[in-house]
């Protein structure tokens, strides 16, 4: 469904001496994602994750590489594949001066939605959403948890078969992250690829059948999450040391047994199974983002 | 294509619908105070070629005024790029792109006559004499056009809201009094007269006082409105489409 080949895309960027550079954002990404796939990059803070999406929703151009969707170039066939995707972007970005209904209903109009269509949708995912009550509020009215809920209703509004979603679920309550991931679950089975980024680990575990890895911009290692915790080890130890928290990983539950019973007990051993947050701080390294 | 337009243009007309009777009142105070104070007030005692100054200043206030109207009724683009990114949602569409430049274009134009009809009622019942002809509201069309166009290529291209508000204080203010609006042109030294002439809205107030006083004028400067108006939207197509860089 989503075909991409050396992606990179620089950025115009000052140096510290103060002279002209480049700075890449992306650099050299490769990867595709099949239909109905829920994908997940994941990545520390200025990996390139926005970026990507951007790139992925034609609101910046590659500097080089391809994207294609169903076999058709991004570049070539803009408008055509503009109308199968949907986007749920990470900042609130609601026409304000507009009302929920109107926000929606712009959004079908320029999706080319005919009236009739267009107020059947509008009030099916209104209610598919939970926000039925609100339709004829001002959108600066809604909480952050009513707003999310909407930029998601919005974005499937036009029924795409591809959905960007740029972290969505940040600064949210736990319940709404859960209906939030209740409803990507659902978009999947009914044959949506999506793809999201986010950096809440516990979200790509829970939610994604394959994971990406992205650091500085380039992809370190792509995976199911179960198989990023198997190739790590599925086994933690994690013990306290005088430089802080350390951790060992085993593929065996004995060895690990075994390790532990060596360590220097204090009471703060650990044996717990692997999660995606050990493999994603092995593989992005322990002090990035300190 | 049409259907884009619309749509654009269909999203201001539902906001400016709202607030329709706070625009018109809001509209009705400028002109109302330079109707008073320089038609009833300074006109008295000027004297200029033929009519009262009432009916020379008309034409100018609406020209100053339609140009006003349109660039501001265009700014809040640039909040819609830069704060509420509330722009995304028509780079994100699959619409042709020069739609939403037409249909925001539109939009403003529509604001900018309204309140130019207001002025039209206004001086009437101030006592203002004008002959209005299909060319006198081309004219005013084309200048609508040129500063919704010139407003929106700043929405475009300006960082942060205090330089969008110099824009204004740097070529609208100075083109509201210097290009022909409260006196002519001729009154200035031919070095400074050379420069205002080539400004649009040099041309507009011209023409505007000439057709509304029933004179000859060139229509020359008919062109040069076109031109400029071709190559706003040259220039606004070209820069909404470099968002997407």
């Amino acid at each position: 469904m989503i075909q991409i080949e050396n992606l990179v895309k620089k950025f115009p960027h000052k140096t510290k001496m103060g002279k002209n550079s480049e700075k890449t954002a992306v650099d050299n990404l490769s990867l595709s994602v099949k239909a109905g796939e829920i994908f997940g990059l994941l990545g520390p803070n200025g990996a390139g994750k926005t970026t990507t999406i951007r790139l992925l929703t034609m609101q910046t151009q590659p500097t080089s590489g391809s994207i294609q969707y169903r076999g058709l170039e991004l570049s070539k066939h803009a408008q055509e594949l503009k109308s199968i995707i949907g986007v749920v972007p990470q900042h609130v970005n609601f026409d304000q001066d507009l009302t929920v209904r109107e926000n929606l209903e712009l959004h079908a109009r320029l999706h080319h939605m005919k009236q009739a269509e267009r107020q059947q949708r509008i009030e099916e995912l209104l209610s598919y959403v939970e926000l039925a009550e609100v339709v004829n509020d001002g959108v600066r009215r809604l909480s952050g948890g009513m707003k999310r809920r909407l930029l998601i209703a919005r974005a499937l509004l036009h029924r795409p078969r591809i959905l960007f979603m740029d972290e969505p679920t940040v600064a949210l309550d736990p319940q709404v992250r859960r209906r939030i991931w209740q409803l990507i679950r659902q978009m999947a089975r009914d044959g949506v690829t999506v793809f999201l980024t986010t950096h809440y680990i516990e979200e790509a575990e829970s939610l994604c059948n394959r994971v990406a890895i992205l650091n500085k911009g380039k992809l370190v290692a792509m995976d199911t999450p179960q198989n990023f915790c198997e190739k790590l080890g599925r086994y933690t130890v994690e013990w306290d040391d005088s430089d802080g928290r350390e951790y060992e990983f085993f593929a065996e539950k004995q060895a690990a047994a075994a390790f532990a019973g060596r360590q220097e007990g204090d009471g703060s051993i650990l044996i717990r199974p692997t999660n995606l947050e050990d493999a994603f701080i092995e593989l992005t390294g322990r002090r990035e983002g300190i | 294509m049409l259907y884009d337009i619309w749509t654009v243009f269909w999203r201001d007309w539902v906001v400016l619908k709202r607030r329709m009777t706070k625009f018109i009142l809001s509209r009705m105070v400028a002109p109302m105070l330079y109707l008073v104070a320089f038609g009833w007030g300074l006109g008295r005692s000027i004297q200029v070629g033929s009519g009262t100054y009432l009916d020379f200043l008309v034409p100018g206030i609406l020209a100053l005024n339609s140009m006003n109207i349109s660039f501001n009724s265009i700014t809040p683009v640039h909040a819609e790029r830069i704060y509420h990114k509330s722009l995304e949602e028509y780079i994100l569409a699959p619409i042709w792109p020069d739609a939403f430049v037409i249909g925001k274009v539109l939009a403003a134009v529509l604001r900018s006559l309204l309140s130019s009809a207001i002025i039209v009622i206004l001086a009437l019942a101030f006592g203002a004499h004008f002959i209005m002809t299909p060319l006198f509201l081309l004219v005013l069309v084309l200048n609508c056009i040129i500063f919704a166009e010139i407003g929106f290529i700043a929405a475009m291209k300006i960082r942060t809201y205090e330089e969008m508000s110099q824009v204004n204080t740097y070529i609208l203010l100075p083109m509201s009094f210097l290009c022909g609006t409260f006196f002519s042109t001729q009154a200035l030294p031919d070095f400074l007269r050379y420069i205002i002439e080539l400004l649009p809205l040099t041309h507009t107030s011209y023409l505007l006082r000439g057709i509304g006083s029933g004179s000859e004028i060139a229509l020359a400067s008919v062109l040069v409105l076109a031109a400029y108006a071709v190559l706003g939207f040259a220039i606004g197509s070209r820069s909404f489409r470099r968002l997407t860089r």
